[in-house]
């Protein structure tokens, strides 16, 4: 089977398999090119013409440019790639933990301060 | 033959880069983890290992989405890091080790485990940061063969499929006809999660379980699915089949089990509950 819908769901959690893999592939592979700091600075220089080039679709394209990171999973998006796209904006994991739980960064860091009390 | 002497299972996470750049070290949020090290490089100081096998994974350095091995065993001269996009320090390349590859990739194949081989390989942060962690003045003293594990692209390989590939690595260390000495690391872990709205998350009580499992009974963690293991310790927490493989591949020939050097827990740095572990190969 190519998705897991037959396990039990992992509360807040979408795992990247094939169905993902399907819906995300252009928006992962624009992604994968901010590896290069030239592709970066292209994509600074003019993000739609760079999201036209690699042909991400509406949905994708609107998560991009809202740089929203659950909308972006939600089309797609596998955590290792969409972490260079947050690069480019100098975010780090506790911005987009942040982000996704709706919490502060204060708030987020001290959760994870909590979870090894 | 070759002598396998230990392992060290150690987060990798990328803002170590950074710390280590900055010389952070002493500071109070990285004091508790980098406070681990200095017995387990004072072992290795003793030790001395020739080759290291890294068991990581790649982040989206070396493989994307159009070509994603399951196992793939790198067969370079030399290891090159690059930029991952998030603005830490690459760092130099990595000698390889020729021999040692080819002796690995052999024996996997004879053994039935169906690798990718890399005569050209990118490194990530995942195997150039254990390195520079366990050894961090001057070049890095030890030639390297990196052997990735898919953690990118579901369906994952299971977790006694990871054991099993790593004794089997065992295997080929033992047989392998040298005089060096190896040691094996697993890098990665332990629980954390960074996507979505369980981001945050971190399981202390199966990590701790998991350290523990590596001592007394390493094939512990084998029972779990893919689907499990990222139920109790997050979509990245599944890196814990680095620490896997790097066991398994202890148990491999002949021996009287392992002593524990030195192990470390320190919760957080950045979203990641780190572990740290160095065991010694007895007999």
């Amino acid at each position: 089977m190519t998705s897991n819908n037959r396990l039990p769901a992992i509360p807040g959690t979408t795992l990247f398999d094939g169905e993902q893999a399907k819906r995300g592939y252009a928006l992962n592979k624009m992604c994968f090119s901010f590896n290069s700091a030239e592709n970066r600075a292209e994509f600074l220089r003019d993000e739609e013409a760079y999201m036209h080039k690699y042909g991400l679709d509406a949905q994708q394209a609107h998560a991009i440019r809202v740089r929203n990171v659950l909308q972006l999973i939600a089309a797609g998006g596998n955590a290792y790639y969409l972490a260079k796209f947050a690069g480019i904006f100098g975010l780090d994991m506790q911005d987009i933990g942040a982000q996704q739980t709706g919490m502060t960064k204060d708030q987020f860091k001290a959760k994870l301060v909590a979870a090894g009390k | 033959m070759a002598k396998l002497i230990g392992c060290i299972g150690t987060s990798h996470i990328p803002a170590i880069g950074g710390a280590i750049h900055k010389g952070l070290q002493q500071d109070p949020y990285w004091k508790p983890f980098f406070d681990g090290f200095p017995p387990i490089r004072e072992w290795l100081g003793r030790v001395r290992p020739d080759v290291v096998v890294i068991f990581y994974n790649d982040h989206g350095l070396n493989f994307f989405l159009d070509k994603m091995p399951t196992f793939a065993v790198g067969a370079a001269p030399q290891y090159n890091n690059a930029d991952e996009g998030w603005g830490i320090p690459t760092l130099p390349p990595f000698r390889g080790e020729l021999d040692l590859s080819w002796q690995i990739i052999n024996t996997l194949v004879e053994k039935e485990f169906d690798i990718v081989s890399c005569q050209e390989m990118l490194v990530d942060h995942a195997c150039t940061l254990p390195l520079k962690l366990l050894w961090p003045q001057g070049d890095c003293p030890v030639s390297v063969v990196p052997v990735c594990i898919n953690t990118v692209q579901f369906p994952l390989p299971k977790a006694s499929r990871v054991y099993g590939m790593g004794k089997a690595v065992g295997e080929a260390i033992a047989t392998w006809d040298s005089s060096k000495t190896v040691a094996v690391i697993g890098s990665g872990g332990l629980s954390h999660q960074l996507d979505g709205e369980r981001a945050g998350f971190i399981n202390k009580a199966f990590d701790l379980q998991f350290m523990e499992s590596l001592l007394s009974n390493p094939e512990w963690a084998t029972q779990f699915s893919i689907h499990e293991l990222v139920e109790k310790t997050g979509t990245q927490g599944v890196e814990l089949l680095m620490w896997l493989a790097m066991r398994a591949a202890l148990t491999a020939g002949q021996g009287a089990g392992v002593r524990k050097v030195h192990s470390n827990y320190h919760i957080p740095i950045s979203n990641t509950a780190t572990g740290l572990l160095a065991l010694e190969k007895l007999g």
